[in-house]
């Protein structure tokens, strides 16, 4: 593996952020899934169903959704160009994306702390579970736009900074908006969204303690996994026309087979075990399926930040930035990891307990 | 409206909004884990009652300053991509340490709210407490960021003018980062620490339970006043350092146009750019050489030493440093009547003038901490970075900032009416409050992390 040997410290700290992504994904991506269940739910159980995702959600949200700034803060101090670019031409569905994080994080306290009459709760409700819809596919639309290829293209087009001499021809709508205002961004975030769904539904069959609400769960499951396996083709299919190298590298290249073999294998394994109520075996495939994915795409743009672009050498901080960077990420994985440990623990073991936390 | 000037707009009303919550932030959860401490030492009820009713008000306003933080870790690139490409390289380092200290901050929330019945006594208490140390550590982090945008310090710059040979660590410990980490630390307690007195003493004047709000009060008179009385030492710190190594920022702020040994203390008066004059003020003489260098007959450097459009907009930076002042002042004094009233053993909560001036307090601390980031932020310019790099070419090349800004101000007009609402509400409640009995225990207490 050639491409292995020549693996440096730019490398390294990107492979930290894209597990930082992946462990959002895994957290802070279901917690968005909660809020479309949320949304979704129906029938007689419903407020059941709407308090077990508060409850699920409700002590490990704020920490879930660090990674998020962790991935952000890697960003913008080890591959600062990069970090510049994306706000540059992102401008517009990162602050969509932002509106939708205010607004579901914001409501969810409000509606769990604030006042207790019936009105004010539906509304804060409402609120967060649809924030909690739209800013997952926001999110996709952005990595769409940038594995596209889309955003990379739109760079070479970016007047110089500090120049002064803008490139002839770029409108607004060329640098701005049609990076991301194209269907294959879309059918990014269309995945991610049933990508959170599923996750969300997977993890609460875990999390249920009343066997019927159990069962709901479980057939939300599958059917998210349908809309995961429908939304994945449907991008597959666009990347065709519109991003070629995502679908070269996904179908053409030697790694890709046994890569798509993994994740497929993740998917049939999620689905069986939800199939025979082997609930953990389900959660734990799920994720691994999920984390796949995102590890495709990381696969299909190596060694790219922003194909085409943006390498990842080639806009890395300097090598002392770099490498107090891993300091500090090291140091601060001895507090993190066992202080996650514990949170989780502590409301893993403790959900037979009537919660005190009432949502409605 | 110019981008640029949309650009600084959304940046200040983010900052500007995200700070009252970050201080918050900082002194509620110690006050919190005070009153917890306090119940568990003595069994007092009342204490537990509070500690929960404080909790309930900490989760909503940390979950919004969590949010508003993670707006402003993005709009840095979303509106200063220049400045990020730039500084990236040396400023993220204090930015990731602060993003460690967010995460435990969040975790041990969420074990605080939530853990009351599934972790002992001492982990619950110790949850508290690392709540309250990492939102402080936090803070410091930031603030370093924020004191080498003043003092630029570990790097060189190349012939293109980029970072060369750089030092994060040396920048994290600019000539600006002490002082200004102090500053804003004693800051958040006493502003959130009166603010919280305040609305206390509101009620006891109001006749609400007194056994409740008076030991309310007690703790957040605590953490507020002694914070309160020693800022205006650290602001004297802070002038000093600000007039070695911002003298344009000082001369701003002080509305000091000529260059002159012996310079006067300027209170009130009014800026003239025009005239290059400040009009109608008090001046009481040497006192600023005095203040700033600690020599009656040092000299000040003067706006007129750098051109105009080096200058900062004067009368902005000089009236908000006015207000900052006078606002403190003000906290120094009715925090010095409690220690006083205290010291004689008179009881606080009977004193309906005092009470009276604790009411009026309330929002100084948070307006003079919005002041003084106006002193700092817009006494900088036209530089983001000082002397290095100006904001002009810091910021985004996308037109149309106005659409952004005006989405941004609705948006949080929006969501600080809404927080106003519901703690307003949280307060009502406690009008009602019914004392439990003195024996209650941790288990079973409703209400409790909800």
């Amino acid at each position: 593996m050639s491409t292995l040997a020549t693996l440096g410290m730019p490398e390294i700290v990107a492979g930290i952020m894209m597990i930082a992504l992946t462990v959002y994904a895994l957290l802070g991506g279901a917690d968005f899934g909660g809020g479309v269940w949320d949304l979704l739910v129906r029938g007689p159980r419903r407020e059941e169903a709407r308090a077990l995702v508060a409850n699920a959600i409700g002590p490990i949200w704020e920490a879930n959704h660090v990674w998020l700034i962790v991935v952000i803060v890697i960003l913008f101090t080890a591959f600062p160009p990069t970090y510049a670019l994306l706000g540059t031409l992102l401008h517009v569905p990162l602050s969509l994306m932002l509106l939708g994080i205010v607004l579901r994080g914001s409501a969810f306290v409000f509606r769990s702390y604030g006042a207790r009459d019936d009105a004010a709760q539906r509304r804060w409700g409402r609120i967060f579970a649809v924030a909690s819809t739209i800013t997952p596919v926001l999110l996709g639309v952005n990595v769409g736009a940038i594995v596209s290829g889309a955003v990379g293209e739109a760079a070479t087009r970016l007047p110089r900074a500090g120049s002064g001499v803008g490139a002839p021809a770029a409108s607004f709508a060329d640098l701005f908006l049609r990076p991301w205002l194209a269907p294959f961004p879309f059918a990014v975030g269309a995945l991610t969204l049933a990508l959170f769904a599923f996750l969300a539904a997977v993890y609460l069959t875990v999390a249920a303690r009343d066997a019927v609400l159990r069962e709901d769960f479980r057939r939300r499951a599958l059917g998210a996994a349908l809309a995961v396996f429908v939304t994945a083709f449907g991008a597959l299919l666009l990347a065709r026309a519109q991003a070629p190298h995502v679908s070269a590298g996904l179908l053409g290249t030697g790694w890709a087979l046994p890569f798509q073999l993994a994740t497929g294998g993740a998917a049939v394994i999620a689905i069986w075990g939800l199939w025979t109520r082997r609930w953990r075996t389900a959660r734990v495939a799920a994720a691994a399926q999920t984390s796949l994915i995102l590890w495709g795409w990381a696969l299909v743009q190596f060694p790219f930040l922003v194909p085409t672009v943006h390498e990842i050498r080639g806009v890395a901080a300097p090598r002392v930035t770099l490498r107090l960077l891993l300091w500090g990420l090291a140091g601060g994985s001895l507090v993190l990891l066992p202080s996650l440990a514990y949170l989780f623990r502590t409301f893993a073991a403790a959900r037979d307990v009537p919660s005190e936390v009432t949502s409605h | 409206m110019s981008d640029l000037l949309a650009a600084r707009w959304q940046m200040a009303l983010s900052l500007g909004f995200h700070i009252v919550f970050a201080e918050i932030g900082i002194a509620m959860p110690l006050m919190m884990v005070l009153a917890e401490w306090r119940w568990r030492r003595t069994g007092d009820a009342t204490y537990l009652e509070l500690a929960k009713r404080w909790a309930k008000g900490t989760a909503i306003l940390f979950a919004v300053g969590a949010v508003s933080g993670t707006v402003l870790s993005f709009e840095l690139g979303l509106l200063w991509p220049g400045f990020m490409a730039f500084a990236g390289p040396i400023i993220g380092m204090p930015f990731s340490l602060e993003g460690f200290a967010f995460f435990t901050e969040a975790i041990f929330l969420g074990v605080y709210l939530y853990g009351w019945n599934r972790v002992g006594p001492r982990a619950h208490l110790a949850a508290g407490v690392i709540v309250a140390a990492s939102g402080a550590a936090s803070a410091i982090f930031v603030v370093m960021v924020n004191a080498w945008m003043n003092t630029p310090v570990g790097f060189t710059l190349d012939a293109a003018g980029a970072l060369a040979r750089i030092d994060p660590i040396a920048g994290m410990r600019s000539p600006a980062a002490f002082q200004q980490c102090l500053h804003m630390l004693i800051a958040s307690y006493a502003a959130t620490g009166l603010a919280v007195a305040g609305v206390h003493a509101l009620m006891l004047l109001r006749g609400g339970s007194p056994a409740f709000h008076r030991r309310a009060l007690g703790i957040a008179l605590l953490v507020g006043a002694p914070a309160a009385v020693l800022q205006p030492l650290s602001g004297d710190i802070s002038a000093r350092v600000v007039a070695q190594t911002q003298p344009v920022k000082l001369a701003a702020l002080e509305g000091q146009w000529e260059t002159e040994r012996g310079a006067p203390l300027r209170i009130g008066g009014w800026p003239d750019e025009a005239t290059e004059t400040t009009r109608w003020a008090i001046e009481i003489p040497k006192a600023l050489s005095l203040l700033a260098f600690h020599d009656p007959d040092a000299e000040v450097r003067g706006l007129k030493t750098v051109p105009p459009a080096d200058r900062p907009p004067v009368a902005v930076v000089h009236l908000a440093f006015q207000a900052m002042v006078g606002l403190g002042t003000a906290m120094a004094l009715v925090s010095l009547w409690a220690g006083w009233t205290a010291w004689r053993r008179r009881d606080l909560g009977a004193q309906r003038l005092f009470l009276r001036a604790l009411v009026l307090v309330t929002p100084f601390g948070f307006l003079a901490t919005e002041a003084g980031w106006i002193v700092t932020e817009v006494g900088r310019q036209p530089w983001v970075v000082q002397g290095i790099l100006r904001t002009a070419h810091a910021v985004t090349p996308m037109p149309g900032l106005v659409v952004p800004l005006v989405l941004f101000t609705l948006l949080y007009a929006g969501l600080g009416a809404i927080v106003v609402a519901l703690v307003a509400s949280l307060v009502r409640e406690t009008r009602a409050q019914v004392v439990p009995p003195a024996t209650t225990s941790p288990a079973g207490v409703p209400g409790g992390a909800a």
